[in-house]
């Protein structure tokens, strides 16, 4: 399904962080652009 | 693990500033302040009143006037269920905001804050009437200044902020500490002097709470987050040793240990250790209040048309001591810790932090009465979508404790609720990991309500773009017998 695309990766401190997030999207063929993680408190 | 002293935690005490007029100081509104016409009136035109923050139900809490479980069925929102409350509990104070820049002033030892003199005098009468405000105190305050040296200083050279309340009335400035120095800016110094002085209030509530004479403690260790220092040492620190001098502690010296929000619970486990090793026997762990965070999520409040509900300043000061054989033991053989290699991931940071030790300890998931996490109190951060930042560090409990086998999955919400607390803590950074809740567990591990606690934070160091990592500590505290 992200084959060929671009992916945004913003992670949660507190939820999913955006290393797992980049993963994910890059074992299904996507091209990780941005990848960061933040503190919403 | 020989333990050659057991250290104690004797006491906690907070002190809460209402704050309202420096909520467009906090970072998030300053800068949209400048970007945006209009949202400074809407930010000022949602402020709370000096009685509503007062009687706020978290905030009743937090100064141990209600139990954190008390809660669970009050309704929501509530800022517009809390019943009255009183501004003193038995863990600490809420202070309105025209006693917090009194106090601002009594702690300035560079004359960097100017009251205008009717405002000044109207402090002045204010915090003498405080138990904890000496004449000293009521001398560094000073007669203030006319107003148009106010409006000199914020003409120049050097720059300086206005200082004003919630009706918007400016009483004062705080000036720069250099014309050209970013780290000695008016609104740095106001941060830290803030911080310098909640904390300093809550150390001398904590010190005549337990009768203890401050030229007694020999040890001040800083766990708070503001960097203070010039632009040759940024962040150089030790405002531990700043507030032991506000606090009389004169026999102490200090040092701050930084780590973001987990500052508080490795200051504990290093003042657990200095006391056990017999380097110091008396030590307070301070952390100063985070004024950067004042009106950080103003907008989902705004959005949903509630009071900006982030208008409170919080300072903390915890005791730990050698065994008295009464206060609640610090245990050294069970802290855990977030090691490089564990990983960031939700799992392996609650795996490190409370499976890890438990094991260790030879504990179930159940031992364990209470748990104190993140404890931000959600009507903060749910209107910005940030959710329930507590219960979803309590699932993770529950889901391990599930994968453990000692529950079944369809008992993680009865474990949350039994195990876990309601959020109630200001988004005040380090001040909202955990420790809120150690005021509480003193009580109960004393009153036999608890037998074991566990405290655990969290720390965003990717933050500071120096690694990608997270941070995350784990202390247990437990009943003395």
């Amino acid at each position: 399904m992200l084959k060929g695309k671009k992916v945004i990766a913003l992670g949660e401190r507190d939820g999913i962080q955006a290393g797992a997030i980049a993963a994910c999207a890059r074992a299904a063929g996507a091209e990780i652009v941005l990848e960061k993680t933040y503190c919403f408190v | 693990m020989k333990v050659l002293r057991q250290p104690v935690i004797r006491g906690a005490r907070f002190f809460l500033a209402h704050a309202p007029g420096l909520v467009c100081h906090g970072s998030k509104p300053s800068r949209d302040i400048v970007c945006e016409a209009g949202v400074e009136s809407a930010i000022r035109g949602a402020l709370r009143p000096w009685e509503p923050a007062r009687d706020y139900a978290p905030n009743q809490v937090l100064i141990g006037a209600r139990h954190p479980d008390a809660l669970w069925d009050l309704p929501r929102p509530w800022s517009e269920s809390s019943p009255p409350g009183d501004r003193r509990g038995p863990h600490g104070e809420i202070a309105p905001e025209e006693e917090l820049y009194g106090l601002l002033k009594i702690g300035d030892r560079f004359d960097l804050v100017q009251l205008e003199a009717g405002f000044a005098e109207a402090a002045r009468e204010a915090l003498a009437r405080h138990p904890l405000v000496v004449k000293r105190d009521l001398e560094a305050l000073g007669p203030g200044v006319p107003e148009a040296r106010i409006e000199e200083r914020l003409a120049g050279p050097a720059p300086a902020a206005p200082l004003q309340l919630r009706s918007g009335r400016r009483i004062g400035c705080i000036a720069a500490g250099h014309e050209t120095d970013l780290t000695l800016a008016p609104d740095v110094l106001l941060e830290n002097l803030a911080a310098k002085m909640t904390a300093a209030m809550a150390l001398r509530a904590l010190l005549a709470g337990e009768a203890i004479d401050p030229g007694s403690v020999d040890y001040v260790i800083g766990s708070g987050e503001e960097a203070v220092g010039d632009r040759y040492q940024r962040g150089g620190g030790n405002l531990a040793k700043a507030v032991a001098e506000e606090a009389g502690c004169l026999g102490a010296t200090g040092v701050d240990v930084k780590g973001f929000c987990c500052g508080p619970l490795h200051a504990l486990a290093i003042a657990g250790s200095l006391v056990a090793a017999g380097v110091f026997a008396r030590i307070a762990v301070i952390g100063g209040c985070a004024l950067a965070k004042l009106g950080m999520k103003y907008q989902g409040h705004l959005r949903h048309g509630q009071p900006v509900l982030e208008d409170m300043l919080v300072g903390v000061a915890l005791l730990v001591e050698g065994d008295d054989g009464r206060s609640p033991r610090l245990r050294l053989d069970a802290i855990g810790r977030h090691r490089v290699s564990a990983g960031s991931s939700q799992k392996a940071i609650f795996e490190s932090l409370v499976r890890d030790p438990l094991r260790a300890l030879g504990w179930g998931f159940r031992d364990v009465d209470k748990y104190a996490t993140e404890l931000h109190n959600p009507e903060l951060t749910e209107p910005s979508g940030s959710g329930d930042v507590p219960q979803l560090n309590y699932r993770m409990i529950g889901g391990l404790a599930a994968l453990a086998r000692e529950i079944v999955p369809a008992d993680i919400p009865a474990f949350t609720r039994t195990h876990g607390l309601p959020g109630f803590s200001p988004t005040q950074g380090h001040i909202a990991s955990a420790i809120p809740f150690l005021g509480h567990a003193l009580d109960g591990l004393r009153d036999g309500r608890y037998r074991r606690t566990l405290f655990l934070a969290k720390g965003s160091l990717f933050l500071g773009r120096m690694t990608q990592l997270a941070d995350g500590i784990s202390v247990v505290v437990e009943r003395n017998d």
